[in-house]
């Protein structure tokens, strides 16, 4: 046990740096992070405040890397963390938090919470507290390719089901093309008709793609569970099999975390620069559309809204370009209320969907969400993560509510100009 | 000739402020130099925004609440404002202070009137109050605060209250009142490398990092 404990606590030292420390150094306990925070908000439980879940790796900053902490801790005024403490804390870390960053945003001081929750994670699933959930799909994704398991046969199927639909042609493992196009493990199981919309959308630009049979799945579960060296392993299998096809670009899919993994953090964990360019999907679209190419016809009339989903905007970087594709085929499109880069998350981020015992907290949460969504009464709610959308799908399920969700590529290529 | 209020006012001024001044810079030293050699690894991704500029930004920026914030912790914002509006005011603008600058290192800059000191220092004492009333009925603030919340409040605020009856000679010996205001921002020299005092200079650097990590991906921060 002492053994474990050990490994988790050196895992988290490793990740403490300067930002951490000032980060801590900073903070005066002004308590403005549980007001960002929807798990605080939906409970009001004091015990989610955002930097209280982070006490453990302040603890241990404050022990090892202050000399006043140090000699603190030799008068017994700073407790080690034990095993005990990273069991109660497991949790707050993993089952209170989707990492959506809107702390990181309130924090008059400027904390970003958000990483240093994801950098938390690494110590506490070093020391084996990890939701099994979150472990089992690591142990999948690393053996099996995907953590649904094998995919191969099912991406293949959904491919095949798109050519027979569109007729047009998609081409495993082709070299030379511009894009290399991945999918999420939620879109090939759940929402696979955004290969038909990309097929598409594509054909009409000019825009040459691929799928690569030996890295498809764009989801890294790594980042949510905090295990750099599952991380690595997953990026680097998308990264090598770019390399291989001799790519301009990998293509993003419509998943949050996804795009945090290979966009932001994927070159820091395989330690160097990309020889291609990241680009989310709706990024290229609206780039697309820029450049004139990407030509739409009609309009959609229902009242629509969009949910930004955390990672791709907030902690992403694209906020206006959903919005220019919105403002392209919506008619009547319809701003929640601290929508854009506050949006509320949809609750199921970060890992917290997969993780069961975290159901009760997800559904407060989501009441929390949907006070949101029913200022606006949408018809249909867009988004561009397929998680977002099965998450929001779920829960509207689980309550009893009638509520459409659409993916932002899908309700583009619905309006795409076939005579342009 | 000599009083003990003139030999405290002396020792005050004297020795007892080059051992306050010692230890606050030492110990920002100390502290700031331990933030800065934990370093931070080169980040590999290609960048979107630029970070470094916004890193600049955010220093500034982020002393504007979000939108729609402020009504969910009035007392926080509000009383954070005004303590720490109030608290530079009179330490900045009152004219004995501006004095001890100019002797100190020759500079000058225009003074605040009476009125504006006072009234600086009295809303800042009311703000720290409300804080301390807030943080011991606040369950978010209670559940966070530790004796160090107390301990830097009751010290931030004892140099304005020192000070306020010093001037206004409110009771008390003159010289006497005067030493023990002079101990008081003492005290809290002393207490800052080892408080969350600390805050008022790593701010700069988390507000930077917190910048240039949004800034690379062109999000917001």
């Amino acid at each position: 046990m002492s053994a474990t404990i050990d490994r988790g606590l050196n895992a988290l030292r490793e990740q403490i740096d300067s930002p951490v420390a000032s980060f801590f150094s900073s903070c005066v306990s002004c308590g403005l992070c549980a007001e960002a925070c929807i798990f605080y908000r939906a409970t009001e439980d004091p015990k989610y405040t955002p930097i209280k879940k982070l006490d453990l790796m302040r603890r241990v900053w404050a022990r090892e890397f202050t000399l006043f902490g140090r000699i603190g801790g030799m008068l017994g005024l700073i407790k080690p963390v034990t095993d005990e403490d990273l069991t109660e804390w497991e949790t707050l870390v993993y089952d209170s938090c989707t990492m959506c960053g809107r702390c990181s945003l309130v924090c008059p001081v400027g904390n970003d919470i958000t990483m240093m929750i994801r950098k938390m994670r690494e110590g506490m699933s070093a020391a084996g507290h990890a939701p099994v959930e979150l472990i089992g799909a690591a142990q999948r994704h690393t053996d099996k390719g995907s953590p649904m398991g094998d995919l191969s046969k099912a991406i293949h199927a959904q491919v095949k089901h798109a050519i027979d639909e569109t007729g047009i042609e998609i081409e495993f493992d082709k070299e030379g093309v511009d894009y290399m196009v991945i999918l999420s493990a939620q879109e090939i199981a759940e929402f696979p008709d955004v290969l038909s919309a990309m097929a598409r959308i594509f054909k009409k630009t000019g825009v040459t793609w691929t799928i690569s049979s030996e890295a498809f799945e764009a989801t890294n579960v790594g980042i949510q569970l905090g295990n750099r060296d599952v991380a690595k392993v997953l990026v680097s299998r998308v990264v090598e099999a770019a390399e291989k096809l001799k790519v301009k670009g990998i293509i993003s899919p419509e998943c949050g975390h996804a795009y945090q993994a290979l966009r932001w953090e994927g070159p820091n964990l395989i330690g160097r620069t990309y020889p291609f360019e990241v680009v989310h999907i709706i990024e290229l679209l609206d780039r697309l559309r820029a450049e004139g190419k990407l030509k739409t016809k009609g309009k959609n009339t229902d009242r629509l809204t969009f949910h930004d989903p955390c990672q791709i905007n907030r902690r992403g970087g694209i906020n206006q370009e959903p919005r220019n594709l919105m403002n392209m085929v919506s008619e009547d499109f319809v701003e929640m209320e601290s929508g854009g880069t506050m949006n509320w998350c949809c609750g199921g981020g970060g890992g917290v969907g997969a993780n069961e015992r975290a159901e009760k907290l997800r559904h407060a949460a989501f009441k929390f969400k949907k006070i949101q969504i029913d200022k606006v009464e949408p018809d249909a709610i867009v988004t561009m993560c397929a998680y977002c959308h099965h998450t929001l799908d779920n829960v509207f399920e689980e309550f009893d509510i009638e509520q459409d969700v659409i993916g932002l590529t899908e309700l583009v290529a619905e309006y795409l100009d076939d005579d342009a | 000739m000599n009083s003990p209020a003139f030999d405290l006012l002396m020792w005050a001024r004297g020795p007892a402020f080059d051992i306050a001044l010692t230890i606050f810079i030492g110990g920002i030293i100390i502290r700031v130099l331990e933030i800065v050699i934990l370093g931070r690894k080169k980040d590999m991704a290609a960048p979107k925004g630029n970070p470094v500029a916004q890193g600049f930004k955010t220093i500034f920026s982020r002393s504007i609440p979000r939108e729609g914030l402020v009504k969910f912790a009035p007392i926080t914002y509000l009383g954070g404002y005004i303590f720490h509006l109030g608290f530079f005011v009179a330490f900045l603008f009152f004219a004995p202070h501006i004095a001890l600058f100019t002797d100190a290192f020759g500079i000058k800059w225009p003074d605040a009137g009476r009125v504006i000191i006072e009234s600086a220092t009295a809303l800042a004492v009311i703000a720290l109050l409300a804080l301390i009333y807030s943080r011991m009925t606040d369950p978010v603030r209670k559940a966070l605060t530790t004796f160090d919340d107390y301990l830097v409040l009751i010290l931030s605020g004892l140099p304005l209250i020192t000070g306020y009856v010093a001037v206004n000679k409110l009771f008390g010996d003159g010289q006497m009142m005067i030493a023990i205001h002079i101990l008081s921002v003492e005290a809290l020299m002393i207490a800052f490398p080892f408080t969350k005092l600390m805050h008022a200079v790593t701010f700069v650097m988390s507000r930077y990092y917190n910048g240039t990590i949004q800034g690379r991906k062109g999000a917001e921060s």
